[in-house]
């Protein structure tokens, strides 16, 4: 990967946790899409200020059994597989929350 | 079987409730003659005691909040409300009016990503329209918000309810929502007000009228395979339970009442004594609902009907027994067949045959632009 990519959640979607797996509604078409568990990992710590270099190195190779190497390559596919389908937002800078005020208020 | 059923019945696995529908308020700028609310507010529970609320069913694994009413743009924080529950990733359903809605709020409302707006259209016309809503201009001022909603590019549904006053118009209301690029639902559903009071039933059309639509092809794709004869009642069928209501769904009043459904009035707690989940977990009245199968129901279990049969249990209970029979949903099954269910022939002697009343017929544009015809009792809808 030559280029640092941020990703963050899109705000307009929904999402929800339902046994394992995440569930997820894209605004575009209300298209309804499941993550599995890796991809819920990723598609939680997209806040928009780690890097997705950081992501996979912190939060999957620590915990699945894969190479960096093979790791940040599925990780850019799947960023941009989700990005396609107004999901997850990706940037080369950082991606600021829209509404932070909000976010610390439901923590 | 669509990802959402698939959903909806993995929720029903793992226990979690799936669909809620939270009524911001009973207060509403429109009179309609056929609603089931009073209008008067009680008490109807704080911003700050909604907020909690929402972070109680994010918490419980709440994925479909339906917010409505009651016209919920009379409260002044609804947008903060709404604002606060797309923070907590709900996928927001809507039901309104609309006559409050502007360009200003139909471009906030496809900021914060609400999946769709439903609205209650009775006809296409005026005199027709407001009559039902003794609102004079409301059909013009639910027409240009639902312009401005689709200019947005919002997903609207226009939901008409049929009565004695609009029968002959649905067609044309139904062209109307095309015209606006709106999806359309018909629902010749008028149900009992929610103390009992059973004379809005009046309102409902004929039995003439509802076979009519029965079979109109239009509506319900192939007539003959809509309205063939009832399946033979199975084993599958007889330990199945009878719609989503306090399985993966729930209401939740202006007032913190919570109920297996909107139409199901039967009082599982309150949610300002109680934590959402609390209820939901322990309430032993919902312990009572979904413990009950098509066996356990003394007449449907024997009735021809049972096992197709869109028998609402919410509507038994305002009958006076949730494992009795809705006879609403008899004279529909009857309507729609002609055969006649087990409660009908039992009541033959002791009451005539009143016009078949309750069905919802909801046309459902699937992703390949085919339209599919769902058909469930209004209970239902919250996770389909």
């Amino acid at each position: 990967m030559n280029k640092k990519l941020y990703v963050a959640r899109s705000p307009r979607i929904a999402a929800r946790q339902l046994g394992e797996e995440m569930l997820v509604m894209s605004a575009q078409g209300s298209t309804l899409f499941t993550l599995n568990q890796t991809a819920t990992v990723l598609w939680q710590a997209a806040d928009g200020k780690t890097t997705l270099e950081e992501i996979v190195e912190r939060r999957i190779c620590s915990e699945f059994e894969v190479t960096p190497e093979d790791a940040i390559r599925d990780a850019e596919d799947l960023a941009e597989d989700l990005a396609k389908h107004g999901i997850l937002l990706v940037s080369e800078i950082p991606i600021p929350s829209r509404d932070p005020v909000l976010q610390e208020q439901i923590r | 079987m669509s990802l959402m059923a698939e959903m909806g019945e993995r929720a029903h696995r793992l226990g979690v409730p799936f669909s809620v529908q939270l009524d911001l308020t009973y207060r509403c700028n429109e009179q309609c003659v056929h609603c089931y609310l009073d209008h008067h507010d009680h008490g109807e529970m704080t911003t700050a005691e909604i907020k909690k609320l929402l972070r109680e069913m994010a918490d419980a694994g709440v994925f479909i909040l339906t917010l409505s009413g009651g016209e919920i743009f009379l409260r002044k924080d609804f947008f903060e409300i709404l604002e606060y529950a797309r923070a907590l990733t709900f996928c927001i359903k809507l039901k309104t009016n609309a006559v409050l809605i502007r360009e200003a709020q139909a471009a906030r409302l496809r900021d914060l990503g609400v999946e769709s707006i439903q609205i209650s259209i009775y006809s296409h016309r005026p005199e027709v329209h407001d009559a039902i809503t003794k609102l004079p201009g409301s059909l013009r001022r639910s027409i240009k918000a639902i312009r401005f909603l689709r200019s947005q590019g919002l997903k609207v549904v226009m939901a008409n309810v049929l009565m004695t006053q609009n029968m002959d118009d649905y067609p044309s209301t139904r062209a109307l929502a095309d015209e606006l690029g709106a999806e359309y639902t018909l629902d010749p559903t008028v149900t009992p007000m929610m103390d009992g009071d059973r004379a809005v039933l009046d309102l409902n059309v004929g039995e003439s009228a509802l076979r009519r639509v029965f079979r109109d092809e239009t509506l319900v794709g192939n007539a003959d395979e809509f309205c063939a004869p009832p399946r033979p009642l199975d084993d599958d069928s007889m330990d199945s339970t009878p719609c989503s209501a306090g399985h993966t769904a729930c209401y939740v009043s202006p007032y913190g009442e919570f109920y297996p459904c909107v139409q199901f009035p039967l009082s599982c707690g309150n949610v300002r004594q109680q934590s959402f989940i609390d209820i939901w977990h322990n309430s032993e009245q919902l312990k009572e609902v979904r413990s009950i199968r098509l066996r356990d129901l003394s007449s449907c279990s024997q009735c021809a009907h049972g096992g197709s049969c869109t028998r609402c249990p919410g509507l038994a209970f305002l009958e006076g027994n949730m494992r009795g029979p809705s006879t609403a949903d008899c004279e529909r099954s009857f309507a729609r067949t002609g055969i006649p269910s087990a409660n009908l022939l039992a009541k033959k002697d002791k009451d005539k045959v009143s016009p078949a009343r309750l069905v919802q017929i909801q046309l459902v544009p699937v992703i390949t632009g085919v339209r599919l015809l769902e058909m469930s009792s209004a209970a239902c809808t919250l996770a389909s």
